[in-house]
């Protein structure tokens, strides 16, 4: 591709692609992850489309604003079979979380990167599970271990992904 | 790249202004967000339209992948088959000569049982089934077995049907859609089947756990009746799963407690059986279930008035006063007048 754009059409298509690219990745994420086609015996994979939007999120502060959070959760909610709300209030209180941890702490680096999205998932799976308690579904927590486990593993190999991703976006 | 030390916006009041509303919408979406929790965990069956709708919009999809998905599962499950053939032959054979043992005797068993049921006369309710679809995907993240069905309120799926495989039962059906429906499995923390052991009869409550195994709860106290490898069937009490069809294997008993494993595997079942409300009047909410309908008393027709000169007469019951089949009631009804003639 050439650096320097050749018409107006395509500078119209690189502008589409710079604003709209987070947003259509983390919406598919969140189908695909409402799609998958095989029955789970017990939880252990990555919630696919909050790890994308936890990935954005820590990746580039800047892209969104705190309340998309909650359109996303929403979206998901609906999508997944979740209780309405669920998602919606757990992904907005992250983002909040994580804006006071930007405050805080300034930058950050891989390792705290991860850690941080590491205590993000944590704080999405115990709340998964306690939203689940009070929907009289009593299990013990250890069945969630699997899938926290397993997020926090991806989440280098999504980070890198949404970097691709990301260098595309921006590719001149 | 290193953010600035502060977040300071500049002087730019709109920048400020944005950000702060910003905070603000978040907190608004989260205050909402705990309602809609609440209304969902008051009444899991709110917002059914939207979330039927949903279902049926991601559904066809997986359906579409399932056969995939299918491949990619039955490939590891061929290579290990392919290692252990040989000790399983053998094993298979010997399981062969017991099953047909049992066999044997179910049969008799079976042929006593018509014998007996006929003998006391009943006659077994017929299991309905209200469509066969496919079971297409499944939650993978959260502590909730929720699958997804590939038959919705079309196909005549409704609200707390008891969906079966061949084997054995799957769980019974929380959400429907148009096109599709979503199935609690009874893996689930929040699924209770009540059950019975087949060896005595001995009741139970199957209680999922969550991670593909099953609690199974004695209704009496210190006891635990259950051994490594026996077989729990419904058993028809509560009204919503019919009785007899398989649930679960013991895989262990200790002391207090034991887990079973469903007998209806869930990775590899496909086709689904949905199958009506046992006793129909179980299916709803306690709250909302109709009373059976009482059919109204039949007015008893009022007595006939004596006529003037039955009154004295001490032999008179008005019960034979009712016009009996072929007893003419009274005097003919007056012809019609004749037709005028012709002018």
């Amino acid at each position: 591709m050439s650096r320097i754009a050749g018409s107006e059409t395509e500078v119209a298509i690189r502008d589409l692609r710079r604003r709209y690219v987070p947003l259509v990745s983390t919406v598919a994420a969140i189908l695909l992850g409402a799609m998958l086609p095989f029955v789970a015996i017990s939880p252990w994979l990555p919630n696919l489309g909050f790890l994308v939007l936890l990935t954005w999120r820590l990746m580039r502060p800047e892209i969104w604003p705190v309340w998309a959070a909650a359109g996303f959760g929403l979206l998901a909610d609906i999508v997944s079979g979740a209780p309405l709300g669920q998602s919606t209030l757990l992904w907005t209180a992250i983002f909040l979380g994580l804006d006071s941890l930007d405050a805080w702490m300034g930058v950050r680096d891989y390792w705290l990167d991860w850690a941080a999205a590491g205590a993000a998932i944590l704080f999405h799976s115990v709340g998964v599970w306690y939203i689940a308690l009070l929907m009289r579904s009593d299990v013990a927590f250890w069945i969630m271990v699997p899938q926290l486990v397993m997020s926090v593993l991806a989440y280098p190999i999504v980070a890198r992904l949404i970097l691709a991703l990301d260098r595309w976006r921006l590719a001149r | 790249m290193a953010p600035p030390k502060n977040r300071r916006l500049g002087f730019s009041r709109r920048a400020h202004f944005g950000l702060f509303l910003g905070y603000v919408v978040a907190i608004g979406a989260a205050l909402i967000a705990v309602l809609l929790l609440a209304i969902s965990i008051v009444d899991p069956r709110g917002f059914a339209a939207l979330r039927g709708a949903a279902l049926d919009v991601t559904a066809p999809v997986a359906g579409a992948g399932r056969s995939v998905g299918d491949f990619f599962s039955g490939i590891g499950e061929s290579i290990s088959n392919y290692w252990q053939a040989g000790s399983e032959n053998a094993e298979l054979k010997q399981q062969l000569a017991d099953t047909r043992r049992e066999l044997i005797r179910s049969q008799a068993l079976e042929y006593q049982n018509r014998r007996l049921n006929a003998l006391l006369g009943l006659a077994r309710a017929a299991q309905d089934e209200v469509t066969i679809a496919r079971i297409v995907g499944s939650s993978y993240d959260s502590p909730r077995r929720l699958a997804t069905l590939s038959a919705g309120s079309a196909a005549g799926v409704a609200l707390g049907q008891p969906v079966r495989s061949p084997d054995g039962l799957i769980g019974r059906v929380i959400e429907t859609g148009r096109w599709a429906a979503r199935v609690m499995m009874i893996t689930d923390g929040a699924s209770n089947v009540p059950v019975r052991l087949v060896r005595d009869g001995t009741p139970a409550l199957a209680v999922g756990r969550g991670d593909g195994t099953i609690e199974l709860r004695t209704l009496e106290v210190g006891q635990n009746p259950f051994r490594r490898g026996d077989i729990l069937v419904t058993s028809g009490v509560g009204g919503l799963y019919p009785p007899d069809i398989p649930v679960a294997v013991v895989t262990s008993s200790e002391n207090d407690s034991a887990v079973a494993r469903p007998i209806a595997d869930p990775s590899r079942m496909d086709y689904a059986i949905v199958l009506r409300v046992f006793q129909p009047a179980a299916a709803g909410p306690l709250d909302t279930a109709a009373p059976q309908p009482i059919a109204p008393p039949i007015a008893a027709p009022p007595p006939p008035t004596p006529r003037p000169g039955q009154q004295n007469n001490p032999r008179y019951q008005p019960g034979l006063q009712q016009p009996q089949p072929g007893m003419m009631a009274g005097p003919p009804a007056p012809a019609a007048p004749a037709a005028a003639p012709p002018r």
